[in-house]
């Protein structure tokens, strides 16, 4: 790549789906009620056994949490008809604010959910890396909220070095549309992108329904 | 959830980004002149004091970070909260940001609860100003009157029921609404014990058996090894214990990460798949509720028949094991060995036996079973909600029992099972706060207070009475203060309802809290209180304690609330007692006091008051380098540091509770007793689902019910099998009524396959929303359980439920 590209990385393997990264990241953004620039998916599958007297479960589950992975190739950025999205030197995929219409193709355009229409202001939002806080030599708000510390930041190049390239874990779509600058570190009971066994159980907690 | 939205206004508070590379950092007093915040705060102590000031960071916009306790409830955490504040408010909450997070003495991150605290701090449903009750008892209705007549009210209600029954009829009750040491209920229990004392009380809601049982088998509370310990373990059962979310102590799930990492296997027996069953484990064994000691059971069939049992150590450190170890003319009793292979009754404990009562495989058992017996060394920790149930010391004895017999005791990454207060310090002090000595000597076991309410006169020994034959008096005056027992958390709300609402009974009830709770609608007497960021406090580690957290005052309390320390000092001016009460202190005062108190026990080198509020740390803690390991000593010499039990030994058969007689519900080894309320019982025909009350990640007991992004990020619901949904038509999401003799509620569902079939769960702490018919809407699991107490600890069984679940 050359390029600059900064990328969250997510250890799922140990993440407990305690949502305090949700939570510093709408405390940090004073984000409403309804808006969740990072949000956490309980993928979960499997059934039940009867066998003699004994319940045997074939059950899987595990947790993705996930903002913008202000992707190497962002549709966002590609359909807004007014060129309010930019990417910036490091990577970072950007609302100006000033110029969004709120006519939210973007919200369609990306996979993941990122983009989040904020009816108070009438204008889109997303997570913004907390650059404000890269600035002052910071990690994000997640990033340095998370009691089992599975969140962290990095350059791509250096954490798909490091980790191997993983970013297409259920209920994750596959990479080929975006390129998402993310590194997951996945779960023992992963599923791959578009798995159809799997659901997403707290889709009502997730109130940007793709 | 709520109108007022607080973080729209604090929407402008967010420096702009071109700004904040240009903070700074100064010393606060030489930074402002005039009070930013409110008088008496944070800044008005500073304020003057030549030469000493605080190290804050300030930002361009004029915000300054303060670094603070999360304020502390009754969770297992105790956090630090690094709080943006500006003009008079909090308009950011990050956590601890101390540079090193390192194992032996790791940042203390807060988890969703205290993110989320300033839509608490913030939420307009806040106790503004003192009320007294103007419609019936329960309903609900209150006016607002001063804090002198409020006073004036409480006053003169103590001193009646003082004159009229005695300081015995006066109840202030369990609660942990709060453990900063100004606010809760320890500043009224002082107050009381120098008025003459109230009716006592022992044990929790949380820990009844686990506290009682636990030293016949030990002879001590004091079973663990420090955490850091951990680490050294090579197979860890996490068994029925979900540290990820009720958070079992500040960083214990990263501790368990960190075993994981360094090599142990990790396995986790509950009947939900946990958040810690999907993080922190290898494997998830789902367990019918209430069966645990029939597992535990199997298991020791699996390792004494293998021949995998530790005979050194049960030489030499054990009684009861078999027959050889019985006590002098108990030989012929039975022994545990007797139990397991079914000598005496005829019933061997085999992994098949225990299959048809578990519903684990026998299979997996026989694999657990050896695999605790051959990996050494191992942890068996024992969650605390299988102990709250029907026999619940019966899990406890036998989690301590096999620990035993695998011989991991006394040893690094070992575990001894039990309660487990940790060896460096013997536990936490939690409040320091002096309550000084109840001049009252009779105490109830706390879960029978309803009883003592309706018949205390009649009560002594054999209902848990202890320091008297029998109570002199029932209930008739209860000051509630930061508890929410009276009908949220204490069993069969609907019960509760009706005792209360009688006014020949409890004639004056007394409520102090920041919220209207369940509780509160049963109050004669409102007294609103201030939150912990609105008063000095101080806390320490909850159940580990290795460090001293200090809650600065922010700033004043908004409108009329006080704290609960305030509240009690002007009300012991009315009774007289101002100086006996305050010592002349104020709230800053008594946290010196107890900073003091700390260094002269357990943390000689902490600094004082005014030196860690100027380091502006939030914290003083003592790195952990070298882990102690709990009853090591005794291990390694059992003949010259014997335990604290009858024989010195760890018992595995107990004359003391031989003695007791009442072997059915009290056995002398640990044993698998069907409960009350079972899917084996009677009552299953009619109610065929178990209901458990797990601790929910957005709520610490009943606290935070109210607020928006918790109940955004984790919303009440009851969880159901899909086998048991589609057996009911019902499906995700559906209304459901899930109701049984005691009560009934009608609230939305989550069909997971993450429960076993047969179990529905209904997170515990919502708040009792009754509707006309008396249908709870909110999901309260107390209007399902009941008040029937266990055996030898008289401990509440609150997970022992069996109910009905059906689409609304």
């Amino acid at each position: 790549m050359g390029k600059k590209q900064l990328a969250f990385y997510f250890d799922s393997s140990s993440c407990s789906g305690c949502k305090t990264c949700q939570v510093a990241c709408k405390d940090k953004h004073d984000s409403g009620e309804g808006i969740l620039w990072r949000r956490v998916y309980e993928a979960a599958g499997g059934d039940w056994v009867k066998d003699g007297n004994a319940w045997v479960p074939n059950v899987y589950s595990y947790y993705i949490s996930m903002a913008c992975n202000h992707c190497v190739e962002p549709l966002c950025l590609y359909s807004c008809p007014n060129n309010a999205i930019v990417k910036n030197d490091d990577g970072i995929v950007l609302i100006e604010k000033d110029r969004c219409m709120g006519c939210r193709y973007c919200e369609w355009n990306c996979p993941y959910g990122a983009l989040q229409f904020d009816k108070s202001q009438g204008v889109m939002t997303k997570c913004t890396f907390c650059d404000d806080y890269l600035a002052e030599g910071k990690k994000p708000s997640c990033i340095t909220a998370c009691p089992m510390r599975v969140l962290d930041i990095g350059e791509l190049e250096e954490l798909e070095k490091e980790h191997g390239k993983s970013n297409e874990i259920f209920p994750m779509p596959r990479a080929h549309y975006t390129q998402p600058a993310i590194v997951v570190k996945p779960h023992r009971d992963a599923r791959m992108a578009e798995n159809v066994e799997m659901k997403i159980d707290n889709l009502e907690e997730i109130k940007n329904e793709q | 959830m709520d109108g007022n939205n607080p973080d729209n206004a604090g929407r402008s508070h967010v420096p702009p980004i071109s700004a904040i590379d240009r903070r700074c950092f100064l010393r606060l007093s030489a930074f402002f002149s005039g009070g930013l915040l409110a008088s008496g705060s944070l800044l008005g102590c500073l304020q003057g004091e030549e030469g000493k000031g605080q190290i804050v960071s300030v930002n361009d916009d004029g915000s300054v970070i303060i670094r603070a306790g999360c304020p502390s409830h009754n969770c297992g955490g105790r956090c630090v909260l690094k709080l943006h504040v500006r003009d008079g408010e909090i308009v950011r909450i990050e956590t601890d940001d101390r540079p090193t997070d390192d194992i032996s003495d790791p940042q203390l991150r807060a988890c969703i609860r205290g993110r989320s605290y300033r839509r608490r701090q913030y939420h307009p449903d806040r106790l503004k100003y003192p009320m007294k009750r103007v419609g019936e008892r329960g309903e609900g209705k209150f006016e607002r009157i001063s804090w002198d007549e409020a006073l004036e009210i409480l006053a003169s209600r103590l001193k009646r029921v003082k004159e009229k029954y005695g300081n015995s009829a006066i109840l202030v009750p369990y609660g942990t609404g709060s453990y900063n040491q100004t606010n809760g209920r320890q500043t009224a229990a002082r107050l009381m014990n120098l008025f003459g004392g109230s009716l006592g009380f022992y044990n929790s809601y949380s820990w009844a058996c686990i506290s009682r049982a636990t030293p016949y088998v030990y002879g001590t509370s004091v079973t663990g090894n420090q955490r850091q310990d951990w680490i050294n373990s090579r197979y860890i059962i996490m068994w029925g214990w979900n540290p990820a979310e009720m958070r079992d102590g500040t960083n214990s799930e990263f501790f368990i990460k960190k075993a994981r990492e360094n090599g142990a296997r990790v396995i986790c027996i509950d009947p939900r798949m946990s958040m810690s069953a999907v993080s922190l484990a290898d494997e998830w064994i789902p367990i019918r509720p209430g069966t645990d000691t029939a597992l535990m059971s199997a298991m020791a069939y699996v390792i004494i028949s293998e021949d995998l049992h530790d005979k050194d150590f049960i030489n030499r450190c054990c009684i009861g094991f078999d027959k050889s170890q019985m006590p002098d003319g108990l030989e012929e009793e039975e022994s545990y060995i007797d139990y397991i292979f079914g000598t005496k009754d005829g019933v061997p404990k085999t992994p098949g036996w225990a299959e048809e009562i578990t519903g684990i495989p026998a299979r997996t058992i026989i694999r657990i079973g050896r695999e605790y017996g051959s990996i050494k060394p191992a942890m068996l920790y024992q969650g605390y909600g299988m102990q709250r149930r029907a026999y619940g010391e019966q899990p406890v004895l036998g989690g301590c029992v096999l620990a035993a017999i695998t011989g991991n005791v006394g040893i690094s990454g070992g575990w001894a099972s039990g309660i487990a207060l940790q060896v460096a310090d013997g536990g936490p002090l939690w409040n320091v706060f002096p309550t000084g000595r109840n001049p009252v000597r009779e105490m109830i076991p706390v879960f029978l207070w309803t009883e003592a309410v309706l018949r205390g006169k009649e009560m002594g020994p054999e209902d848990g009475v202890v320091g008297g034959d029998r109570l002199q008096n029932n209930i008739k005056l209860i000051w509630c203060v930061a508890s929410n027992i009276l009908i949220n958390q204490h069993s069969d709300v609907n019960r509760s309802a009706e005792i209360l609402k009688d006014e020949n009974l409890v004639e004056f009830i007394a409520f102090q809290d920041q919220f209207m709770t369940p509780s509160g609608r049963f109050a004669d007497l409102v007294l609103p209180v201030c939150t912990q960021f609105e008063v000095w406090g101080l806390q320490d580690g909850w159940k580990y304690g290795d460090e001293v957290i200090i809650n600065p005052k922010i700033y004043d309390p908004p409108n009329e609330a006080k704290s609960d320390y305030r509240i009690c000092a002007e009300l012991s001016e009315k009774l007289g007692l101002k100086d006996e009460f305050t010592q002349g202190r104020d709230e800053r005062e008594w946290i010196e006091w107890a900073v003091n108190h700390f260094r002269n026990t357990r943390f000689p080198e902490i600094p004082s008051l005014d030196q860690l509020h100027e380091k502006n740390r939030g914290v003083y803690s003592v790195p952990v380098e070298k882990p102690k390991v709990a009853l090591s000593d005794f291990r390694d010499d059992p003949e010259n540091n014997p335990l604290n039990t009858p024989t010195g030994k760890i018992e595995i058969f107990s004359r003391q509770l031989y003695d007791m007689d009442k072997p059915d519900v009290i056995p002398p080894v640990p044993k698998y007793i069907q409960e009350w309320e079972s899917p084996f019982g009677e009552e299953s025909k009619r109610f065929p689902l178990q209901a458990v009350g797990h601790h929910y990640m957005p709520r610490v007991h009943s606290i935070h019910d109210q607020i928006d992004w918790l109940e955004e990020a984790f919303p009440q619901r009851v969880f159901i099998n899909p086998l048991d949904a589609s057996d009911r038509g019902i499906k995700n999401g559906d209304q459901v009524r899930v109701y049984n003799e005691r009560g009934e509620m009608v609230i939305p569902c989550r069909v997971t396959a993450k429960i076993m079939p047969g179990v529905v769960n209904i997170p515990q702490g919502a708040w009792w929303t009754p509707d006309e018919e008396g249908v709870d809407r909110r999901g309260c699991v107390n209007v399902l359980t009941s008040h029937k107490w266990t055996p030898l600890a008289f401990g509440n069984a609150q997970h022992t439920i069996m109910c009905q679940v059906e689409k609304a």
